[in-house]
């Protein structure tokens, strides 16, 4: 048989790795026919609505229900006390913590979840919330984690002995009743005498402001309490399907297999949808009381006012070197804001996330980290809002510290990354608080990206602009924001990660149907990455058939194998890499397949796109449909009929993407306005599965780092009230305020991982913050600014310029 | 974010709204646009039993000039206002600041009349009504009457509109001269955090005359006449400029909330009005 396709053409057609092929999803959801948690809809489904405390702390006097059972179509109120016959009016954390469900005796936030009403429709419901009156004595609120760490408030009295003392908690000993724990990585004292011996040491504070992730869809869930088989269904807004499911039988009592969990479609993730919250809780006791489903959705301002926060670190840092620019030593503390419960939703041995990733992309000898997390009046949370585990903060800190430390040594910030550069060839790579880099070529990077923007021919433009300005011509100063970032994403290793005790490896199982296609299901859960795309497209490379045969299936615990979810760009370096690895299996078993059919040994056949040729004798071929077909209607001596593969794959290492940004930003010192001229993105995350895949994820990546530094955040006032309720105050980037993106990539492999991809989801987000927040810090340097807080909002950029002297 | 339960009423006459108004006082609200007023019911911050749907009525809406007479019926869009060449031409600072409002979306269904009758101090066209000089119509059980739109803002949400009444329409002569919106906001869809209506007259190279109102820099917009007057007369030039600033800021009252301090609010107040007054007299 001649083959009339060229190689090329076999190539392109698979549409696998490496190519911009569009998004199968975008189908349905540019029709609006996506299917999310608040389209199901089942026969005689009730609705479920939080009475939420408008106290941020307050003892509970008296709950009274009996106004609101008396409205028409109210089923249920649920309170604490009809969840304790169960042992479900508190419910554990990721961090080894444990929350309540619904108030018990007491509020410790702003809208916490009080009682939960039931009712025939969600107005109704909304109406019963106004009707159940609760008595609250107020007491003193703790919003200041420095001024909680001295305070005589309690706010956790669950969490102290009878006898007064401080038991120790899930990390260890405890020195305040709202203290939570301190944790640390590397060596205090060696550090400090580095630093107390450097020739040039600069330190500052920082704080890192509470903010929030907003997907477009709000959290939500669906239960359904089977009476007659015993079988629970929960469709909810799960990053880990898997892990919810264990959770439930673990809490409920209810046998895993009876429990079926489904993450349907998810408007965005963004961590906000990786913890358990009080409602998914009350919905399925709600179903399991009232025998019928019962629907709990949340609205914006519930969202953003108590499911989960992000960020909220006060970071004290010291940075030392040499007088020439060569770091010597990093010291970094953090108070830790963690709200009322520790709900952080971290690896369990990492109670600060991979925050000891702060040394950045630096060869520092010698670095100390520690953590103090500490209770106050507020939501709980701290997830990793588009970010591995405290990634973002980490990065944050160390690309303020090199920009302190540039101004202390009046050298150039882009200069002084080059001089400290963890160099090419010492990948792999310990750093001193203990992570192995797997690759990296930085300084092939960063001069790319200086490079492309000219970065000298800016620094002149800056120069002049300062001149202008100081001469009165311009009210306008200029920014040149750099930052260069690692990621540690990847989650991870089971010897050291795990969520409630499960490892967080990821699984793919494969089946190839008779007629040459292939459905594939995962245990991750795309919220939006795409991965019913990307995932295909590795198949197809792997195994020759093309990715537009290849069904992805993600989010049915029924179906798809145990994986640990999507969150901390784990999805790429973890079921990525179980995906190809069952992808190999697969390509064995057809390699004997084609041998037995071509009738030659199996190590007389290779490999060739989407087929097995004989070695030497090309025109001698099985295609991978042929091979599938032949798996299940040829009877092969001594192989099992059919073509199927699961694997489950631990990862040795995390993976390390990194990338050069640069910001060119102007600001009118007299509005505080900030206009972004220009943003250039280079991003190296390994082998690119589809670039335009990536950069989608760039594009949005930054418009999260832009709304993080120049505006977003979840304000507290004294009493513990949240100031930024709504989205016409919690800034939410459109179209109008987003600049244009440059995005360019260069490529270094994973080494470890099969196809050396690393993850890209949230590299832009890392990355970013710094890049806009140092645009803003550097426009005032030559004025004298050394650091002041995000956000950068007009007010807070006008602040600086005023202290600075600008307005006189 | 469910509000709670309401009667709607869609009448297809005035009189059938007013109506609806006597009968049930001031747990009735007249609709237009919604768009301030379904948020506030949403959040349950406005109790309304009793809505009264303006659609259904007939010539509450469409913009008419005529012998230097502008007149824009209460249900007229924020998109209309930016779509008419008419009103474009008589009154361009119109199609400037509506350009400035919320966004497209909103703007299709937002109304002047529910603009400058919710008397919010957020919103836009209640400043420029009074830089103006407008007129507002109104109608109720007493028939018709017309208030100066620098009389209407009592207090913030609190005009001299009666709760029986309904703002029908508003007028005002074609201004001449140079115009200019100038509106500071942290996003788009975002209130001011502060915004300045100028008119400016030349004569030869002098301000002849001038109008100015400030909005959300205070409970109601400010009509600053001593602003004004620190023009008139004058060549427009830097201290001019900066007599007219330090007259506003005598009259603006300011209040702290998330888009910043009182001395930022001030210090904004300042710039964006000499911005202002800067184009405007480019204009002139």
């Amino acid at each position: 048989m001649k083959d009339e396709v060229t190689r090329e053409e076999r190539v392109a057609g698979l549409k696998g790795m490496g190519c911009s092929r569009k998004r199968v999803e975008d189908a349905r959801f540019t029709q609006g026919k996506g299917n999310y948690v608040d389209d199901v809809k089942l026969p005689g489904m009730l609705h479920g609505d939080f009475v939420r405390s408008p106290y941020a702390h307050a003892r509970i006097k008296s709950i009274n229900i009996d106004a609101a059972m008396a409205l028409p179509g109210v089923t249920a109120v649920l309170t604490a006390k009809d969840l304790e016959p169960l042992s479900l009016h508190w419910m554990p954390t990721l961090a080894g913590d444990k929350q309540m469900v619904l108030a018990d005796g007491k509020v410790l936030f702003q809208g916490q979840e009080v009682a939960f009403v039931v009712a025939s429709d969600r107005y109704v419901a909304a109406d019963a919330v106004e009707l159940v009156e609760v008595e609250y004595e107020e007491l003193e609120v703790l919003v200041d984690p420095f001024k909680s760490l001295e305070s005589d408030v309690v706010l956790r009295e669950d969490l102290v002995a009878e006898d007064g003392s401080i038991p120790p908690g899930a990390h260890g000993p405890r020195k305040h009743p709202n203290h939570i724990f301190k944790w640390e990585a590397g060596e205090e004292e060696a550090t400090n005498q580095v630093i107390d011996n450097a020739e040039v040491v600069a330190t500052e504070e920082m704080y890192y402001h509470r903010t929030h992730p907003c997907p477009l869809e709000t959290c939500g869930s669906v239960a359904s309490m089977d009476k007659v088989n015993g079988k629970l269904t929960l469709w909810g807004t799960f990053q880990a399907p898997h892990v919810v499911r264990t959770v439930a039988s673990l809490l409920s009592g209810i046998e895993e297999h009876n429990i079926r969990v489904i993450s349907p479609d998810i408007g965005g993730g963004f961590g906000n949808k990786v913890g358990v919250y009080p409602g998914y809780v009350c919905s399925i006791v709600a179903s399991i009381v009232t025998g019928v489903p019962v629907k709990w959705v949340e609205d914006r301002m519930e969202n953003l006012m108590s499911t989960a926060f992000a960020r909220d670190y006060w970071m004290k840092g010291k940075i030392s070197a040499t007088k020439e620019g060569k770091i010597t030593g990093l010291h970094c503390h953090v108070t830790a804001d963690h709200g009322a419960f520790d709900a952080c939703a971290d690896p369990t041995k990492f109670p600060a996330g991979f925050m000891n990733i702060c040394t950045g992309s630096y060869d520092i000898p010698t670095a100390y980290l520690g953590v103090d997390g500490v209770y106050t009046n507020k939501a709980p949370g701290g997830v990793s809002y588009r970010c591995s585990f405290r990634v973002t903060e980490a990065v944050y800190f160390i690309e303020r510290m090199i920009e302190v430390l540039a101004i202390e040594l009046d050298m150039d910030p882009a200069e002084l990354r080059s001089i400290n550069f963890i160099k090419k060839d010492q990948f792999p790579y310990t750093a001193a608080l203990g992570w192995e880099y797997d690759s990296g070529d930085y300084q092939t990077a960063w001069d790319k990206a200086l490079e492309a923007v000219d970065y000298k021919g800016l620094r002149a433009e800056q120069a002049q602009r300062v001149a202008d300005f100081k001469a009165g011509k311009t009210r306008k100063v200029m920014g040149i924001g750099l930052s260069f970032f690692t990621e540690i994403v990847g989650a991870g290793p089971v010897k050291n990660c795990d969520i409630l005790g499960m490892g967080m490896f990821d699984s793919c199982e494969i089946r190839i149907h008779p007629t040459g296609s292939a459905v594939a299901r995962l245990g991750t859960i795309s919220q939006g990455q795409g991965h019913a795309t990307t995932f295909a497209q590795i198949l197809a490379t792997e195994i020759g058939l093309s990715a537009d045969s290849i069904t992805i299936e993600e989010g049915d615990t029924d179906t798809a194998p145990y994986g640990l979810g999507t969150y901390g760009s784990r999805s790429t370096p973890v079921a990525g890499a179980a995906t190809a690895m069952a992808g190999r299996k697969i390509r064995a078993k057809a390699q004997m397949i084609a041998a037995y059919l071509l009738e030659v040994h199996d190590d007389d056949v290779e490999f060739d796109v989407d087929r097995f040729v004989v070695k030497g004798a090309p025109e001698r071929f099985k295609t991978m449909k042929e091979i599938a077909y032949a798996a299940y209607n040829q009877a092969i001596p001594g192989l099992e009929p059919g073509l199927e593969a699961v694997s489950y794959y631990d990862p040795p290492n995390m993976t390390y993407p990194f990338g050069a940004y640069v910001c060119v930003m102007d600001i009118d010192v007299d509005t505080g306005v900030p206009e972004i001229r220009r943003f250039y993105a280079l991003d190296d995350c390994g082998t690119r599965i589809n670039p335009m895949v990536i950069e989608g994820q760039i594009h949005g990546g930054l418009t999260e780092a832009l709304a993080v530094a120049l505006g977003q955040e979840i304000a507290y006032d004294d009493m513990g009230n949240v100031k930024t309720g709504t989205l016409m105050d919690f800034f939410l980037p459109t179209a109008w305020e987003v600049p244009n993106y440059e995005t360019d990539y260069t490529v270094t492999p994973s080494p470890h991982h099969p196809i050396g991809a690393k993850g890209v989801g949230e590299s832009p987000h890392v990355g970013g913050v710094p890049c806009f927040s140092n645009a803003v810090q550097d426009a005032f340097r030559p004025f004298g600014n050394r650091h002041t807080n995000m956000p950068h909002d007009h007010w807070r950029i006008w602040q600086t310029a005023n202290n600075l002297g600008l307005h006189d | 974010m469910i509000p709670a339960a309401f009667e709607y009423y869609r009448p297809t006459d005035m009189a059938g709204v007013i109506a609806l108004l006597q009968e049930h006082g001031d747990d009735a609200r007249v609709i237009a646009g919604g768009h301030s007023l379904i948020p506030m019911m949403k959040l349950r911050m406005a109790d309304v039993p009793h809505l009264i749907d303006l659609q259904a009525i007939d010539g509450l809406s469409g913009i008419t000039v005529s012998d230097g007479a502008v007149r824009i019926g209460a249900m007229t869009t924020q998109h209309d206002i930016i779509a008419s060449a008419e009103l474009a031409a008589a009154a361009p600072i119109m199609q400037e600041a509506a350009l400035q409002i919320a966004d497209p979306q909103v703007r299709y269904m937002g109304t002047v009349g529910g603009n400058v009758a919710n008397g919010d101090p957020g919103n836009d066209m209640p400043g420029l009504m009074q830089c103006l000089d407008a007129q507002f119509h109104l109608t109720g059980p007493d028939g018709d009457r017309t208030v100066e739109a620098r009389d209407f803002y009592e207090a913030a949400y609190m005009t001299d509109r009666e709760d029986e009444e309904v703002l029908v329409a508003v007028t005002f002569a074609a201004p001449s001269g140079g115009y200019a919106y100038e509106k500071q906001k942290r996003k788009i869809g975002d209130y001011a955090t502060a915004a300045a209506a100028v008119q400016i007259t030349k004569d030869g190279g002098t301000v002849a005359s001038a109008s100015i109102a400030m909005t959300n820099l205070s409970d109601t917009p400010v009509w600053s006449e001593a602003t004004a007057d620190a023009l008139v007369g004058t060549d427009c030039g830097d201290a001019a400029v900066k007599a007219a600033i330090a007259a506003m800021l005598g009259d603006i009252d300011p209040t702290e909330d998330n888009r910043g301090p009182v001395a930022f609010k001030r210090h904004a107040a300042g710039i964006v009005l000499g911005r202002a007054i800067a184009r405007a007299w480019s204009r002139a």
